[in-house]
């Protein structure tokens, strides 16, 4: 697969987009607008385009009374400093009063790299699904990230979309329609079906192919939407498949596998491994090296199917 | 108290040779903060070579005082200053940002002793600096509490609560360092989110502040002296400095903030440092 655009890429134009077909749209950072890519944004609307500086709580309450003022929000930084920082800025001032604030995050996950565990938020999903009326969006490809940025626009309520630093393969075509709350099933699987979200997407479909070669039919659903779950694809897969990996550049608490998790036991108990960041946190080292480090490569997710197959037999 | 004319040259030396370790540790990793890291060089220098006490043997030994890098990002300085004072093989410093290297993006105090604190969000440190202050008060202990903020990171409003609890508490046994070196990511602070009158505000806020020329070693170590007198109440030395401080090719440039030297800005360097010797 060839690596194609950052998804903080793709948020930087579509939000240059948006800025030119509405101006009720503002703009947010935090002294991190080269990194978020809301820079793009603010050289095309410097007047609609606000730096708070490294204040992340500030920001977050401020974008809150553009809300509130009739404005629609985009406010950015850093994953870590956005749900960690401002978290309950954001509960209070943005999710309790149900307010149309948009909250797009980057750098997030152990791919951030070199930065160490500090920088690389491992929970952000977990705390952003928690909250009322929070939407969280973890989009895998520039394509789905443009199509989600438009879609959270339109979408009345607080929404948290999170993208990455590195480029990503693109895995979409011009003919994908993303839409809040619906899965994507890549492929329908029969022995397993691996449910991913964001990088882990692209390592789900490599693992299929070296599953492939395994004569195992593996699935794969992108669940792009952690919330409110496309439950309805996620018990389709579990009845189809009987057993079920999640897997997440995220800790395994929390976030699409604790999500997928609870849909599971309530309605249709199956086998489930969750692949994803086992309840630590990340450090500093090169890209491909973290993603072995932490258990998120394909072959990692091809040994999860294999552990779950095993499960489904006992 | 007191310094001589020798002492300070050695000083002034032991900065120039931090500069030399940390672009190398920077470029050999090939990425890190090299502009933060720099300004902040002559300060940390005369905190370790002049006024701490420490054992770098017992890094945890109960009667030292505590450094607290709070801008993380200068974890470069901070692993320098450390081994040059001995708590590691300097050998260790290549392996900054790597996997698996206790010399983290930014400062882990679980696994580097001399670390007193994981720091790397901005706007935290200080906090903990109080934390410590009060516990060596609790124990009727002399030990001292320095803390190394940037001017960014006092956009922070956590910085302002610390400011409070500390003139609150009278922490007088505290003393926080401000590379006031002008320029944060977005570009100069006082156009992303302006923070002047820095020295007002501290004064303000109830501390005791010294506003000085951050890169001149006489004026570091006076300013540093004179907070040991102040009583009842904290010290905030403002240390007006640039960014990317020793090498002209870093000096007062944005671009620097989290950008490590190529292999050939590396050679530049080094020359420019080897020669500074003489001066
Ligand atoms: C809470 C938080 N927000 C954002 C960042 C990202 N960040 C790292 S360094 C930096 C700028 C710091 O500027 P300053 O404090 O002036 O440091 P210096 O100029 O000394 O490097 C920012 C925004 C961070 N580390 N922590
Ligand atoms: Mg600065």
């Amino acid at each position: 697969m060839t690596l194609n655009v950052a998804t903080r890429d793709a948020y930087g134009d579509a939000l240059v987009n948006l800025g030119k077909k509405r101006n009720d749209v503002v703009v947010l950072d935090a002294d991190l607008s080269g990194s978020t890519k809301t820079s793009k944004f603010a050289k095309a609307f410097p007047e609609r385009f606000f730096n708070i500086g490294i204040a992340e709580q500030d920001m977050m309450g401020t974008a809150a009374g553009l809300a509130v003022g009739g404005k629609l929000p985009f406010a950015s930084t850093f994953a870590v400093f956005a749900t960690g920082r401002a978290w309950e800025q954001i509960r209070q001032s943005i999710c309790y009063p149900n307010l149309n604030v948009k909250i797009v995050a980057s750098h997030a996950g152990v791919t951030v790299g070199e930065d160490g565990g500090s920088h690389q938020s491992v929970e952000d999903i977990a705390v952003m699904r928690v909250l009322p009326h929070m939407t969280v969006i973890v989009p895998a490809d520039g394509v789905e990230t443009t199509q989600a940025i438009e879609a959270v626009a339109e979408h009345k309520g607080p929404c948290y979309v999170r993208t990455g630093r590195n480029k990503v393969p693109t895995l979409f075509g011009p003919d994908y329609a993303f839409k809040i709350g619906k899965a994507h099933v890549f492929h329908e699987g029969k022995d397993a079906a691996i449910i991913a979200a964001g990088i882990m997407t692209a390592e789900a479909l490599k693992a299929r192919d070296i599953l492939k070669a395994e004569g195992i039919d593996a699935g794969v659903i992108n669940m792009s939407t952690i919330k409110p779950l496309d439950t309805g694809a996620v018990l389709e897969a579990a009845r189809r498949c009987g057993a079920i990996v999640t897997a997440e550049e995220h800790s395994i608490i929390g976030g699409l596998g604790g999500a997928v998790a609870e849909a599971l036991s309530e309605s249709a108990p199956a086998p489930l491994v969750r692949v994803g960041i086992k309840d630590v946190f990340g450090s500093s080292g090169d890209c491909d090296g973290l993603m072995k480090h932490y258990g998120l490569s394909a072959g990692d997710i091809a040994a999860a199917v294999r552990e779950v197959i095993k499960k489904k037999k006992r | 108290m007191g310094i001589t004319q020798e002492q300070l040259q050695a000083l002034k030396d032991r900065a120039r040779r931090m500069r030399i370790d940390i672009l190398k540790a920077l470029s050999g990793c090939g990425s890190g903060h090299t502009g933060g890291s720099l300004s902040a060089a002559d300060m940390v220098a005369a905190l370790y070579f002049y006024k701490m006490k420490y054992d770098p043997k017992k890094p945890d030994w109960k009667g030292r005082d505590n450094f607290i890098l709070s801008k993380g990002h200068a974890a470069p300085l901070l692993y320098t200053v450390l081994a040059h004072a001995g708590f590691f093989d300097p050998a260790e410093l290549c392996t900054l940002r790597r996997l698996g290297s206790r010399l983290q993006g930014h400062p882990d105090s679980k696994h580097l002793p001399g670390v007193e604190i994981s720091t790397g969000s901005l706007g935290q440190g200080l906090s903990v600096a109080n934390g410590l202050a009060l516990a060596h008060r609790l124990d009727k202990a002399p030990n001292r509490v320095y803390a190394v903020l940037g001017d960014g990171e006092l956009q922070e409003g956590q910085v302002w609560e610390a400011a409070m609890t500390a003139a609150h508490y009278k922490l007088d046994n505290l003393c926080a360092l401000i590379d006031n070196n002008g320029l944060q990511i977005d570009g100069p602070v006082a156009k992303v989110m302006g923070v002047e009158p820095i020295t007002d505000k501290w004064r303000s806020f109830g501390w005791e502040v010294f506003d000085i020329d951050g890169h001149d070693m006489g004026q570091i170590v006076a300013a540093l002296d004179k907070a040991d007198a102040v009583k009842g109440k904290p010290t905030a030395i403002v240390c007006r400095t640039v960014k990317g401080k020793g090498v002209s090719l870093f000096e007062g440039k944005v671009e620097y903030h989290g950008a490590a030297p190529s292999k050939e800005e590396l050679a530049v360097a080094m020359k420019e440092l080897d020669e500074a010797v003489c001066k």
